[in-house]
């Protein structure tokens, strides 16, 4: 028996939008009004660029920008930048530190879960678990020494002392002000999580509608996980990036899944699942998605659940809501 | 021998049976490492010649009785692929041809053989042009060389959704026009940067019209890439100003260029791709490889008596096929001990263009590492 969802007010989680976009009949279905906020800081450069959404949505779309905002504020206050990238070269060196510990337990766990699946035994099974458990010990571990930077960074930045970063901030709660919804795009889900931190767009959307598909969604969760079980360098291990902001909890959410994941292989996916429960691990194929709203769960077709088995099932509404 | 073709021979086969049953299957017949190549025709003999380094290159085929069906079975271990053609003996002439019944070449610099495909081989879904993927953009101009005092074709890759707000990673690939027609260099990039493997990259290619010679550490190339081809496509196109994000590569000859050059012109490129370089050397006494290898011999031998590095990072490959495996083998450790991270890698093939095909994935990924971690769109 796994714990339930945590339920939030009103956020919609999509997949992948590029090829199935389901984006507008949520809006829709949701009776979205007219005048929506974007975030498309994870297209970086490409930030705005944003006119298919605007010709799928049919409603005036705000880009917040918010990829740009931060480079006008970290051009105009260059202490603030040099403390942004002295916080993320910490992050780097911890992750490859992470990294490094990471290769060997997952590398034990797997073999002795391949082992179990094919000729189960009690003393093997307890073995293994404590194998899990290694894992989810540093896995917690990073992600609260991610969070340990974070927070000492933000004590040493105190907005107050930079206007620039005031400014923004400001104008953006404006902004979010004459919107009715907020919408999240995918991208670069670190730059996403480091743009709506230091711009605080979350606190000032706190009782909007919320709209996010991919990394977007990814980043609402409360740790952001990092997967590809096929990459051309590497054995392919997952492993958390650091806490997301906490919105949705008790998932991990697994965009592309498909085209990421061994799917077909129970040995990984009883692993993924295994290793973050209780926390769900939810494969965001095209046009997968659900919503949570009040005491109230609804799942897109084409959703799916990542099992301890090894199976991957069709996730189903009413054995998840709170 | 092969079970079908056993069969065939039990019925006492007649000229038209034997061209249906050949029209039928699919040749040369793979069963495990087994692999059976037959011939059908009014000659008096055949014999295999492959491109096996370390291997008798000729072994001839038997005639089944009362037929002019030839056949021969030889093992080729899993997941090879086999440069072969077949000798025709007739009247007392001999000629080369390749495989009438067999689909598959494989492509080098000078020509192209028929190929085997071993038991286990699987052609790379990432070379197949994916419906997903974005397109880049290629570009032709024309570049004066001053170093040549000659005009030169530069062909430029743009990735899709290129922007002069980012500022991009590039790769100088020698015969880039030949890894684009014999290599599917275009649609392997669009597929690398679709699956976030590599980062969008713009890849500028050259190709040489005396390739032997200019590559064969001539210093007016080096100057030519270096002084000229990088200054012109900065100029250009929104690039990264930094030998870190720089790559030079080629195969054969070009991946002596890509050396020589490197060596030549120190921190413009740390990034060196070389495929199934022809790194020939001597320890003692002369080479056989003819004079066009002088320069070569005299470079590597150079390089070997007093190395040094090159660039940060190497990706060097080749088939354990082609007789430059020895060559290749000994620049590994020599290239290491330098102060280069290095990744070597090799393949049960030959010296072709489907060889440096198969392996571009590992190299560029591993020269240019991709977001795919990081981004989910």
């Amino acid at each position: 028996m796994t714990a339930p969802f945590h339920v939030p007010d009103n956020v919609h989680l999509l997949g992948p939008q590029r090829l199935r976009p389901t984006l507008r009949p949520a809006l829709d279905r949701n009776n979205i009004g007219s005048r929506i906020a974007t975030v498309t800081a994870g297209w970086e450069e490409r930030e705005g660029e944003d006119s298919e959404l605007r010709a799928h949505v049919g409603r005036e779309v705000v880009d917040l920008r918010i990829w740009a905002r931060l480079e006008k504020v970290f051009a105009e206050d260059r202490a603030l930048h040099d403390a942004m990238r002295e916080r993320y070269d910490q992050v780097r060196i911890l992750r490859g530190l992470y990294q490094r510990q990471l290769a060997h337990v997952l590398a034990s766990a797997r073999e002795l879960l391949d082992a179990q699946q094919s000729q189960p035994t009690d003393l093997q099974a307890k073995a293994l678990e404590a194998s899990i458990e290694a894992v989810r010990l540093i896995d917690q571990r990073h992600s609260e020494h991610v969070a340990e930077i974070h927070e000492s960074y933000r004590e040493r930045i105190d907005a107050g002392q930079y206007p620039s970063l005031l400014r923004e901030r400001d104008e953006l709660r404006a902004v979010l002000e004459s919107c009715s919804a907020l919408c999240i795009a995918g991208g670069h889900v670190a730059i996403l999580l480091n743009r709506l931190r230091a711009l605080g767009v979350l606190d000032a959307a706190a009782q909007m509608p919320i709209f996010a598909w991919s990394a977007g969604a990814m980043v609402l969760t409360e740790n952001v996980v990092l997967f590809h079980d096929f990459p051309p360098q590497g054995a392919g291990d997952s492993e958390v990036l650091e806490p997301g902001f906490g919105v949705v909890r008790g998932v991990v959410l697994l965009p592309h899944a498909t085209r990421r994941l061994r799917l077909t292989d129970p040995v990984r996916v009883a692993l993924f699942a295994r290793r973050f429960a209780p926390a769900r691990a939810i494969a965001l194929d095209d046009g997968a998605g659900f919503e949570l709203q009040r005491e109230r769960v609804a799942v897109a077709a084409g959703t799916r659940l990542l099992c301890a088995d090894g199976s991957v099932v069709a996730l189903k509404a009413e054995e998840h809501a709170a | 021998m092969n079970q079908l073709l056993q069969q065939l021979a039990q019925h006492g086969p007649n000229p038209a049976a034997i061209d249906a049953f050949l029209e039928k299957h699919e040749l040369p017949f793979v069963d495990g490492s087994k692999v059976t190549f037959v011939f059908h025709g009014m000659v008096d003999a055949v014999l295999l010649h492959h491109w096996i380094f370390g291997l008798p290159s000729s072994q001839q085929f038997e005639r089944f009785p009362g037929t002019n069906l030839f056949h021969l079975t030889i093992d080729i271990p899993e997941r090879s692929r086999v440069e072969y053609k077949l000798e025709i003996r007739k009247g007392g002439q001999q000629r080369l041809i390749a495989d009438p019944h067999n689909p598959h070449f494989a492509r080098d610099p000078y020509g192209a053989n028929s190929v085997i495909q071993g038991a286990g081989y699987v052609f790379p879904d990432w070379a197949l042009e994916d419906g997903e993927a974005r397109r880049g953009e290629t570009q032709d101009h024309k570049i004066e060389s001053k170093s040549f005092g000659a005009q030169r074709d530069l062909r430029v890759y743009l990735p899709a959704r290129y922007r002069t707000t980012r500022r991009y990673p590039l790769l100088v690939l020698h015969d880039g026009h030949d890894y684009e027609r014999f290599a599917s260099l275009v649609t392997i990039l669009d597929n690398l940067i679709h699956r976030l493997e590599i980062p969008p990259m713009v890849v500028a290619l050259t190709q040489s019209p005396n390739r032997l010679h200019e590559y064969a550490d001539d210093a007016r190339h080096a100057d030519f890439i270096a002084d000229e081809v990088v200054p012109w496509l900065d100029q250009r196109f929104s690039l990264v100003d930094s030998g870190a994000a720089r790559g030079l590569g080629g195969a054969s000859f070009g991946a002596v260029a890509s050396l020589s050059t490197a060596l030549r012109k120190p921190h413009v490129f740390e990034n060196l791709f070389l495929q199934s370089g022809s790194f020939a050397f001597t320890d003692i006494g002369d080479h056989d490889r003819g004079p066009l290898f002088d320069p070569v011999v005299d470079f590597v031998n150079r390089y070997r008596d007093a190395p040094t590095k090159p660039a940060q990072r190497i990706f060097v490959s080749c088939g354990t096929y082609e007789s430059l495996i020895y060559y290749n083998r000994s620049m590994v450790p020599m290239l290491r001990d330098s102060g280069a991270e290095l990744r070597y890698v090799e393949a049960r093939d030959g010296h072709n263009w489907e060889n440096w095909r198969d392996r571009m994935r590992e190299g560029l990924s591993w020269l240019f590492p991709g977001p795919l971690w990081l981004v989910y769109e």
